[in-house]
Formats: structure tokens, C-alpha cells, sequence
């Protein structure tokens, strides 16, 4: 019974790490999709210029605030969890959340190429984590 | 895609490992820091890995908003993973640490799944909403142009 309750918090942590990097992601990604090509705006207003226009978008602002949230949920989850279960399962799990949340919301053209990427790329981050 | 924009996705691919790895080296050579004396991280902050670490970070992270408002996000995560894989490398040969079948078959997986997505179009273009007062007046400008 402990046990079983031992994995509920781990998988409500770990969806909480997810779900937090998720979010904050796709706010950035829709950020410097709205804001445009940066290397465009620094050749026209400066480095100060495209620094601006990043700070100054509330999706940016949105998305640093769940990448804190996500930051602090893994900070809280490696002291409830060993960082052999919260390290893999966070880190391939939010390269799928991420594609599913870019076809969604940010209208990505996922095809099958960038679905098989992320799956691989997925198992190879838990492989390489893995202590053997 | 342009050599500089493979360039900005190599940087973010070895900054972000390597920052992560400076900083845990970094907070090894500090100590445990409690609750009742988070100050020690403050000078924490004085440890040049640390430092190294917080300067790669940086690297990483405008880099990484760069190369979002050019590729997609679903380009940009999978492109740079490759990371990992550099890091495993560089750690193996570099410091002699040991890499178990398992871990060269993660390396293999990271290696084709980069390579999947590198291959296809980096960019997804989609239209951008143009104001209805726009559109009306659209025909009325190439009217006088014509």
C-alpha cells in the first residue's frame, strides 16, 4: 500500500515538472514566433531594441514564470524522489508533451519525421540516464 | 537553414549541458546548503564553476530564444538533444568514465532521431491574421497603383 502511494506522488511530481516546462515552452516558442527573426530586429533597433521586444511580451514574461514554477517543482520533487526516477521520466516525457502542445497550440507542422524524433530522442535520454 | 543558424543550435546543444554540469560541480564543492542558511548561496556565487556555469546558462538561453524565433519548437528540442550525447562522448573520452551498452544504445536512439528531424523543414509558416479595415482597403491601393 505504501508503495502504491509512494508512486502516486512520484507520477504527481513528475507531472507537475511536465506540465510546468510544458506550458513555459510553448509560451516562449509563441513569444519569439509573435516577435519574429531576432537577428532582423537586432539589425534594425540594436541589441537593446530586440532586447526589448522580448521583455516586453507577456507570452515571454508568461512562460519565464512556468519555467521557474517547473525549476522549483523538480527542486521539490529531487527531495521527495531520487533523481534516477524524476531526471529521465521529466526530461523524455516533456519532449512528447512538447510536440503534442506545438501541433495544438502553436500550429507546428508535426509530421511523422518529428514524431519519430521525438520518440527516439525520448528513449535515448532515458537510456543514456539510466545507471548501469 | 544557414551554417550561422546550425552554428546558434550547436550552442544551444553545448551550453545547456554544460552549464548544468558546471553548477552541480559547482554546488559539490560548496556543500549541502539548509534552509536556515540559504545566505551560503549567495557565496555560492563566488565559485568560479559556478560562475562558469551561471555565463554558459546565459549562452544557452539567448541562444535558445534566438533559435526559437526562426525553427519550431518541435526543430529546436530534438536538433539540440544532440547535447547529451556530446557530453556522454566527451565524458568517455575525455575523462574515462564508462559508458554501458545501454547508455551507447541511448547515444545511437538521440543520434537518429537528430538526425529525423534535421533533415525535414525547420520553420512551419503560418498566415498572420490581417485586420478586416486592411483587407478593404487592399483592392483600393493596387487599384491605384494599376
Amino acid at each position: 500500500m505504501m508503495h502504491a502511494e509512494h508512486g502516486w506522488a512520484d507520477a504527481a511530481m513528475i507531472a507537475a515538472i511536465v506540465v510546468f516546462a510544458t506550458i513555459g515552452d510553448v509560451l516562449i516558442a509563441a513569444a519569439m514566433r509573435y516577435i519574429g527573426d531576432l537577428d532582423e530586429i537586432k539589425a534594425k533597433s540594436g541589441l537593446i531594441g530586440a532586447i526589448g521586444a522580448v521583455l516586453s511580451n507577456f507570452r515571454f514574461v508568461g512562460g519565464v514564470f512556468f519555467m521557474a514554477l517547473s525549476f522549483f517543482s523538480l527542486l521539490f520533487a529531487l527531495s521527495h524522489a531520487d533523481l534516477s526516477l524524476v531526471g529521465p521520466a521529466s526530461a523524455s516525457l516533456t519532449f512528447v508533451t512538447n510536440a503534442v502542445a506545438a501541433k495544438f497550440f502553436l500550429k507546428e507542422n508535426v509530421d511523422s519525421r518529428r514524431w519519430i524524433a521525438a520518440v527516439f530522442v525520448c528513449a535515448g535520454v532515458t537510456l543514456l540516464m539510466v545507471k548501469v | 537553414m544557414t551554417f550561422r543558424r546550425y552554428l546558434v543550435l550547436g550552442v544551444v546543444a553545448v551550453t545547456a549541458p554544460l552549464g548544468d554540469a558546471l553548477l552541480s560541480a559547482g554546488m559539490k564543492h560548496v556543500g549541502p546548503v539548509s534552509l536556515s542558511h540559504l545566505g551560503s548561496l549567495i557565496v555560492a556565487l563566488r565559485t568560479p564553476q559556478i560562475l562558469a556555469g551561471i555565463a554558459m546558462l546565459i549562452c544557452f538561453f539567448s541562444s535558445y530564444l534566438a533559435s526559437l524565433s526562426w525553427a519550431d519548437l518541435t526543430f529546436v528540442l530534438p536538433a539540440t538533444s544532440i547535447g547529451n550525447v556530446l557530453i556522454a562522448l566527451l565524458a568517455h573520452f575525455w575523462l574515462g568514465e564508462y559508458i554501458s551498452p545501454i547508455r551507447w544504445l541511448g547515444i545511437l536512439l538521440i543520434t537518429v532521431g537528430v538526425g529525423f528531424v534535421t533533415r525535414g523543414p525547420s520553420y512551419t509558416e503560418v498566415e498572420k491574421k490581417v485586420p478586416a479595415c486592411a483587407q478593404a482597403a487592399a483592392p483600393v491601393e493596387e487599384a491605384r497603383i494599376s
